[in-house]
C-alpha cells in the first residue's frame, strides 16, 4: 500500500511539529489568516529575506499509485522568507500565487518558533485553523457519504423456499 | 519552405479588436467573471488543467474567458505561460491512498472495504435537458449529509487483489532514479512507462477516448474491467532545500482510474490481472478512463503481446496524443504559404503541359 514519504521517519520531533504547522498555514484560507494576523495584539515587524515568489512545482504521482514515479503536471506555488524581530526566520510555501498568503504563512512560521510567543499562536491560531480545516473535510466527506451506496439482494419470485 | 511575409499589421491590430468585441458578446448581458466561470465550469477548468499541465483553477478559468471557451486554445494559453516561470523542485509522489475521497467506485467488486461512493456524478442521470436551468435559481442547492462521514479505510482494489497475488503489483522505483520529464527532455523510444504516463496525462481527451474505445472494439483487445475510480482531495508535499523535510504546500483535486485487464500469462508469469493506469487534475473521469486503457495498450511489448494495433504503437500514440503540438501543426496550414504555393503552381503546370504533349503524340500516331 502507502510506501509513506520520504524523510518522514528521520525527522526529529522539531521538524515533525514545523512540518505540521506549515501544513496547517499552506491549507488556511486568506480571510482566516488575515483576520488571524488583525487580531494578534503585538504585530511584529519584520524583514525580508526573500520577498514572494511564484513559480511551479513538478507534481508527482506513482504508475497504479505505488509503483514508478511519474510527472503527472505542474501547480503554481508562492514562496517567501522573513526574519521577525528577534530572530526567528519563518518561511512560507503555499500553492496558487497569493502574496499574501505567503507571506502571513510565513511570519506565523516565524513566530511559532519564537519560544515566548509559540504556546500562544499555537492555542489561538493554529488549533483552530486545523480545526475548522478538519470541519470542512468533515463536512464533504459527509455529503459524499451521503451518496453511498447501499446494496441488498433482489429475490426474484414468490413465495421462494 | 515556409518564407515569411510581412504587411497587415493594421488588419492584425483590427482583428485583435474585433476578437475582443466577439469575446464580450452583448454588452447588454453582463461579463462573465473568473470566479463564475471557476465555480460553475467545473469540469472545463479541469480540463484545462490537466492538458495545459498546470493545477491552478484561477489561470485554467482565465484562459477558458481569454478563449472564448475554445478549451484547446485555452489548453496552450497556460502552456504558453508556464514557460514565464521558474521551477522550485519535484513534489513528493502524491498518494492516493490517503485521498479524501468524494467518490470512489468499482465495477468489478460489489463490497469492497469503504463501498461504492458515487459522488457527484453525470452516471445516473438521465441526461434530459433540465429547463429549470433555463432561469437563474433564488435559491442554491444543497447536498445531503450523512451522519458519519466515509470510511477512513479506502484501500485502492488493486491493493485487495493483490493480497491475493492475482494482480500483477506496481512496486516503487528507485528513489535515485531521475525521473524523464517531457517539458525539458524530448520523447526517446522505447518510451519507459513514466514518459508514457507524464506524455497520456498532458495527452489530448479527445484523442485518447478513441484509442481506448478502438481497443474496446477489437484493435488490441484486453478484456479491461473498471477496477476502481477514485476522485477527491490528496496533499501535496514539497521538501524546500533549505528545511530538508516534507511539508505539504496545500491540497489538489485529482481522478484515479485503475483498469484490470485480464492476461492469460506466458513462458514465465502465470495467468493473472495486469492494470492500467489513468490519473488526472481535477474530475477528468473520461479522461482517466482512457487514459488507463491505453496505458495497458502500451504495455503490450512489454507482456509478450505482438503489438499490431495503433493503440498499441507507442510512436504512433505518443506522438501524436499532444493537442498543443498537433493544433500547431495543422493550423500552421492557415498562414501564408505563397512562396511554396507558387513554387507548386508552377510544377503543376510543367507537368500538365508535358501530359498533354504526350497525349497529343499519342493521338497523332
Amino acid at each position: 500500500m502507502s510506501d509513506g514519504t520520504r524523510g518522514l521517519d528521520s525527522m526529529t520531533s522539531d521538524q515533525a511539529a514545523r512540518r505540521r504547522w506549515m501544513g496547517v498555514l499552506a491549507k488556511a484560507r486568506l480571510a482566516e489568516l488575515e483576520a488571524a494576523w488583525a487580531g494578534l495584539d503585538d504585530r511584529p515587524t519584520y524583514t525580508w529575506l526573500r520577498r514572494p515568489e511564484v513559480g511551479l512545482v513538478m507534481v508527482r504521482g506513482r504508475a497504479g499509485g505505488t509503483g514508478t514515479r511519474f510527472n503527472l503536471g505542474e501547480m503554481t506555488v508562492t514562496r517567501c522568507a522573513l526574519r521577525v524581530e528577534g530572530g526567528s526566520v519563518g518561511f512560507g510555501y503555499v500553492q496558487g500565487r497569493d502574496g499574501v498568503h505567503v507571506e502571513l504563512a510565513a511570519a506565523f512560521d516565524a513566530l511559532m518558533q519564537t519560544p515566548e510567543r509559540h504556546d500562544k499562536i499555537e492555542r489561538e491560531i493554529i488549533a483552530p485553523l486545523e480545526a475548522s480545516q478538519a470541519a470542512r473535510r468533515q463536512d464533504r466527506s459527509r455529503k459524499a457519504n451521503a451518496t453511498k451506496v447501499e446494496f441488498f439482494t433482489m429475490v426474484r419470485g414468490e413465495d421462494v423456499r | 519552405m515556409y518564407v515569411a511575409v510581412k504587411g497587415g499589421e493594421k488588419a492584425i491590430l483590427n482583428s485583435h479588436e474585433l476578437l475582443a468585441e466577439r469575446r464580450r458578446g452583448d454588452p447588454e448581458v453582463s461579463e462573465l467573471g473568473i470566479r463564475q466561470i471557476k465555480e460553475q465550469l467545473t469540469l472545463a477548468v479541469d480540463r484545462v488543467m490537466t492538458e495545459g499541465s498546470i493545477y491552478d483553477p484561477d489561470l485554467a478559468a482565465l484562459a477558458i474567458k481569454q478563449a472564448r471557451g475554445d478549451l484547446v486554445e485555452a489548453i496552450f494559453l497556460l502552456r504558453a505561460y508556464r514557460t514565464t516561470l521558474a521551477r522550485f523542485g519535484a513534489t513528493e509522489p502524491i498518494d492516493t491512498a490517503r485521498m479524501a475521497v468524494q467518490r470512489r467506485i468499482s465495477a468489478a467488486f460489489k463490497d469492497l472495504p469503504g463501498g461504492q461512493v458515487l459522488g457527484p456524478s453525470f452516471d445516473y442521470t438521465h441526461r434530459l435537458l433540465d429547463f429549470d436551468l433555463m432561469q437563474e435559481a433564488e435559491t442554491a442547492p444543497e447536498a445531503e449529509r450523512a451522519p458519519k462521514p466515509v470510511d477512513d479505510d479506502m484501500p485502492r482494489v488493486a491493493d485487495i487483489l493483490d493480497s491475493e497475488g492475482l494482480i500483477e503489483i506496481d512496486e516503487p522505483d528507485d528513489e535515485e532514479r531521475e525521473v524523464a520529464d517531457l517539458t525539458r527532455q524530448p520523447l526517446t523510444f522505447p518510451a519507459e512507462r513514466d514518459q508514457r504516463l507524464q506524455n497520456l496525462a498532458r495527452g489530448d481527451e479527445g484523442f485518447l477516448l478513441a484509442l481506448g474505445y478502438s481497443t474496446q472494439r477489437g484493435y488490441g483487445r484486453n478484456h479491461p474491467f473498471g477496477g476502481e475510480i477514485r476522485m477527491g482531495e490528496v496533499a501535496v508535499e514539497l521538501t524546500p532545500e533549505e528545511l530538508g523535510f516534507p511539508i505539504e504546500i496545500g491540497e489538489i483535486t485529482v481522478t484515479e482510474c485503475q483498469m484490470i485487464n485480464q492476461f492469460k500469462g506466458n513462458e514465465d508469469t502465470p495467468p493473472q490481472f495486469t492494470r492500467g493506469y489513468g490519473l488526472t487534475f481535477g474530475h477528468c473521469e473520461r479522461k482517466a478512463m482512457a487514459m488507463a486503457l491505453v496505458d495497458r495498450a502500451l504495455r503490450s511489448a512489454e507482456l509478450g503481446e505482438t503489438p499490431a494495433f495503433p493503440a498499441q504503437d507507442e510512436e504512433f500514440v505518443l506522438y501524436h496524443a499532444d493537442n498543443v503540438e498537433a493544433s500547431g501543426f495543422v493550423q500552421h496550414l492557415k498562414l501564408p504559404h505563397y512562396v511554396d504555393f507558387q513554387s507548386e503552381l508552377q510544377m503543376v503546370r510543367r507537368l500538365r503541359e508535358q501530359f498533354e504533349a504526350r497525349k497529343r503524340g499519342e493521338a497523332a500516331e
